[in-house]
């Protein structure tokens, strides 16, 4: 039923872009707001060709894995010694709950004056709202650590520093790879929401440039491609995350 | 942002070997090391010192904006505009999470396009939201209905597809109509996780109401940021973000409470 109904589902999303093909040609939409889907379609061969979308993506992902990179050291890092001085966890956990909640990425003017108009501003943006969660997400995963193991290895005399090596950052793999997801989606968001709202680098920015050439099927393929790209980027990393678990 | 990714800011997480987690001392000790270190950095001279102001100045910024009538004219802008995207973000997404939890037809059809599109940054939408609604409040609105709509959606379905089967057949048997179903039984039972979505979706609209107000706009709390910034007055840019982020933190807090103590009182645990 379930590949059956998905198939129905995906029938029905091309009706829909039927229906606004026709709907646009019978003038009930106007088409100076929305083109039609074929333009649409038409229009994604030339941002391949003339506005490099290519390279763009290669910025965008670029600045992505830096913030998330940086986010889930610095994150697992941070959630590694919150676990380890209970006073520290105790002082700054409820902090890192609220931060990971707040609009960062409101800051962006804040960053702008900081860093200036440049990649350093995408990227601390994104690593600053990825940070928080990663950092909750790494205390959670160390101190989901069964106890059994960490006296199995006390019992046989494991130090601090070796305990962490060969018993808890291995038993805390997974929840870190779920930090790197975490970190991951954070980036992506906040890099191409950025790139848009500072008109600075990716696939944000070409978005933004379209918009106010008012190329509006190159707008809207620009959209399309972005959606499709997180999307694409979403399904692979939670596909990734299933087959650590499974393997873990 | 947390919502789009998933993540639960764990509420009752287990404390783990660290102990029981918050409390007033530590959490007094935090501020103190945050602001003592902020305060230090400030008057270290290392940083630009209009970038990073000292407390004081901090202070005296957030001061002069609350006492500022023209921030309560944007706040009542940015208040309304985000009013309108929560209640057609909330409602919107509430009946389709509804429709989709209720129904393993649609929810196998419809609810993976949801899971993909969710996560994306909403903000590209925004040229098409101008051109849709203009460049008024109403481009404002739709930006954060949409922010809204995709974790009240999911949150909604995952909560009526959680509703106990029994209480689904009790509801049968006294020969309920769908909209006693609907009152009686998924409402009461789904109000805990319902008040977490709307907590999520709140977040997302605050961001994406104030973030086209950055982008396009001559009013609200977005566009006096960008007047701060443009004017290079840091102490009020400052003073506004600290507000924006108060406010956030204490809806926040209040839904989530609000959804524990309704939890509590349905017996269920998130």
């Amino acid at each position: 039923m379930k590949v059956g109904a998905g198939l129905a589902g995906l029938l029905v999303m091309a009706g829909l872009v039927a229906l606004l093909q026709w709907a646009i040609g019978a003038g009930i939409v106007d088409e100076y707001t929305v083109p039609r889907p074929t333009e649409i379609a038409a229009a994604l061969p030339r941002l391949v060709a003339e506005e490099q979308v290519v390279s763009r993506f290669l910025v965008t992902a670029g600045e992505t894995f830096a913030a998330a990179g940086l986010s889930t050291l610095v994150g697992t890092a941070l959630g590694a010694a919150l676990y380890r001085w209970p006073l520290l966890r105790r002082s700054f956990e409820p902090g890192f709950a609220v931060l990971a909640a707040a609009p960062l990425i409101l800051a962006y003017p804040l960053f702008l004056v900081l860093f200036g108009r440049s990649s350093a501003t995408v990227v601390v943006i994104a690593f600053a709202s990825a940070l928080p969660p990663v950092v909750l997400q790494a205390v959670a995963g160390f101190a989901a650590v069964r106890p059994v193991l960490l006296a199995a290895g006390r019992s046989l005399g494991l130090g601090r520093a070796a305990e962490f090596r060969h018993v808890l950052l291995p038993a805390a793999l997974p929840s870190v790879f779920t930090g790197l997801r975490l970190a991951l989606m954070f980036g992506l968001i906040n890099v191409v929401g950025v790139e848009f709202l500072i008109n600075l680098g990716g696939l944000g920015a070409l978005i933004n440039e379209l918009s106010e050439r008012y190329d509006l099927p190159g707008t809207w393929a620009a959209i399309g491609l972005v959606v499709l790209v997180s999307a694409c980027f979403f399904v692979v990393l939670d596909g990734g995350e299933r087959w650590l678990r499974r393997r873990g | 942002m947390a919502a789009a990714a998933g993540l639960s800011v764990a509420h009752g997480r287990r404390p783990g070997p660290a102990g029981p987690v918050g409390t007033a001392g530590p959490r007094l000790l935090a501020a103190v090391v945050l602001l003592g270190g902020w305060q230090a950095l400030a008057s270290s001279g290392l940083l630009f010192r209009d970038v990073v102001p000292p407390l004081q100045a901090l202070a005296a910024g957030l001061w002069a904006v609350a006492r500022d009538g023209g921030f309560w004219a944007d706040a009542r802008v940015t208040g309304g505009e985000l009013l309108g995207a929560v209640l057609v973000g909330g409602v919107a997404g509430g009946a389709t999470g509804l429709l989709l939890g209720s129904s393993p037809l649609l929810s196998a059809a419809f609810e993976r396009w949801i899971t993909w599109f969710g996560p994306t940054p909403k903000i590209i939408l925004f040229p098409v939201l101008i051109l849709l609604c203009g460049v008024g409040p109403g481009s404002k609105v739709a930006m954060g209905a949409v922010s809204c709509f995709f974790p009240m959606v999911l949150s909604t379905a995952a909560a009526v597809r959680g509703v106990d089967p029994v209480l689904l057949r009790v509801a049968r048997s006294f020969r309920a109509r769908r909209h006693q179903t609907l009152m009686k039984v998924y409402l009461p039972a789904t109000v805990a996780p319902l008040l977490n979505g709307v907590r999520l979706g709140f977040g997302l609209a605050l961001i994406g109401v104030l973030l086209a107000e950055t982008k396009l706009s001559n009013q609200g709390v977005g566009f006096a940021v960008m007047q701060a910034y443009a004017r290079f007055d840091m102490p009020r840019m400052y003073g506004l973000l600290i507000l924006v982020v108060g406010f956030a933190a204490a809806v926040n807090i209040v839904l989530g409470h609000g959804a524990r103590r309704a939890a509590g009182a349905t017996g269920q645990e998130h």
